[in-house]
């Protein structure tokens, strides 16, 4: 897995909502930064792991990667997901 | 709004198709005439042994098998438990240690949960190999994973039960053949649609997807496949499946197997007619929507799609006040709230998805209902998942 070499631009948090509605925030916000900027989507639902990939690849954004979330013990796990807006 | 009380039309064949008018009176007759226990000598006995035989040769007809071949269990689910614990039990050596399962990541749920339980409590090893994004078992994956010295049984369906997608069977048959490994394939979907597959050691499928009554299962386990009871012993049904055979529902089972393949050149053009229109129309309605599958290589019956922005649940629910029953999510484990394994797999989006499945005798008019009422359901689902998210 290779590491973006700059910050993201914005950081949606949507820990704790269910899918679609991280999906729904990243689709209304990833505007708000420049094309070739990074969003980073922190989520908990685990259709997320599967529907912001799928998402980019329908929209036709770069998905960049996937990290697990720093896991506090006992917490449920966690993700969070950088998206290049490419148009 | 009136048009919301009525039934438009049922579109969840997948989940169970409706009964087959055969299967109705041979299930009457069945309760008449083969009600006896067929394994006492008696008149009445004898008469459910030679109904049960006869459903059994018709059935063994249709999936090209011997009739000592095939055993009724009580369903689907149980027919692939039998088929996995039963395989993996003959095959398995305590000198050896517990050896290796491979399956497909889109079968069936009871397949890999049958998986699963061996992985839990025998300390198998299980490979879980990949698709494409149509769905399609990624044959060079599965193959590797066949090769593994200790593969006692390998699996892969006929093919998708939701998106439709067939599955490349003789090829993975094939490299089982060549490592001398049994594969089981699950014919849940496709059985009574699709004339049967070949290449398999082990089969199932399930009546209630073909139009027979509910509890009925098929397990084939192909001469020289060695398969050993794993549940304590039972004499009935060839000593494969534990109880006391259900010789009506049986007898319906074949004959609506037998109905159904006889009118499946009809059924088939005409579904299949009817799932392209769903397949062209969804994409070309519904903005942000995706189907999913082989739009080729797939079951006549069966279409998944994807629509952005919408919870799958609220789709299925709005759809059900407008007349339409499809289902949403993984089949049979909807309920888990987990995204879908199979469209997981296949890396394609899990949320707001439907599953169209239509029985036989579905009429034009009832899909042209449904795709006009679709779009504007789509966004009247939308506006409200937004809406609860600005109050929220």
């Amino acid at each position: 897995m290779t590491r973006p070499v700059e910050a993201p631009a914005l950081t949606i948090d949507a820990l704790g909502k269910k899918c679609p509605i991280p999906i729904i925030m990243l689709a209304e916000q990833i505007r708000d930064v420049r094309i070739g900027q990074l969003v980073e989507v922190l989520a908990d639902d685990p259709a997320a792991k599967t529907d912001l990939p799928a998402w980019c690849a329908l929209k036709s954004q770069e998905f960049v990667l996937t990290a697990d979330l720093a896991q506090v013990p006992g917490a449920r796990p966690g993700w969070s997901f950088l998206v290049r807006r490419s148009y | 709004m009136p048009a919301y009380s009525r039934n438009v039309a049922y579109f969840d064949a997948a989940s169970a198709e409706p009964l087959h008018p055969a299967a109705r009176q041979a299930l009457a007759a069945g309760l008449d005439e083969g009600w006896a226990d067929p394994a006492r000598l008696h008149r009445e006995g004898r008469r459910a042994q030679l109904l049960l035989e006869q459903a059994r040769e018709a059935i063994a007809a249709e999936f090209g098998c011997r009739p000592d071949e095939l055993s009724f269990t009580s369903s689907g689910t149980q027919a692939v438990h039998l088929a996995v614990l039963g395989a993996v039990q003959a095959r398995q050596s305590a000198a050896r240690g517990p050896g290796h399962l491979v399956a497909s990541a889109v079968e069936h749920s009871s397949v890999l949960n049958a998986a699963d339980w061996l992985a839990r409590t025998t300390g198998a090893a299980v490979s879980i190999t990949g698709v494409d994004r149509l769905g399609h078992a990624d044959l060079a994956e599965f193959g590797a994973a066949v090769k593994h010295e200790r593969t006692l049984l390998a699996c892969l369906q006929s093919a998708n039960h939701e998106v439709g997608t067939l599955q490349p069977v003789q090829e993975a048959a094939a490299a089982c053949q060549e490592y001398r490994v049994p594969l089981l394939v699950d014919a849940g979907a496709s059985a009574g649609r699709l004339p049967a597959p070949s290449g398999w050691s082990l089969l199932t499928a399930s009546a209630r997807k073909w139009g027979g009554p509910a509890g009925v299962g098929v397990l084939a386990v192909r001469k020289g496949t060695r398969w050993r009871e794993p549940l304590p012993a039972d004499d009935r049904e060839n000593h494969r499946v534990p109880g006391f055979p259900n010789v009506p529902s049986v007898l319906a089972a074949a004959a609506s197997l037998t109905a159904t393949s006889r009118e499946r050149g009809t059924t088939d053009v005409a579904l299949r007619a009817l799932v392209d229109r769903i397949r062209a129309a969804v994409p070309a309605t519904v903005p942000d929507s995706v189907v999913h599958g082989d739009a080729d290589a797939r079951l006549p019956h069966i279409v998944t799609f994807s629509c952005l922005y919408v919870d799958g649940e609220a789709l299925v629910t709005e759809l059900d006040r407008a007349g339409f029953s499809v289902s949403s999510g993984s089949a049979c484990v909807a309920d888990t709230r987990q995204p879908s394994h199979v469209l997981a797999a296949m890396g394609a989006l899990t949320h707001g998805n439907v599953r169209v499945s239509l029985p036989r005798e579905t009429s034009p008019e009832s899909v042209t209902e449904f795709l006009d009422m679709l779009p504007p359901i789509v966004a009247r689902v939308r506006q409200a998942i937004r809406d609860a998210e600005v109050t929220a």
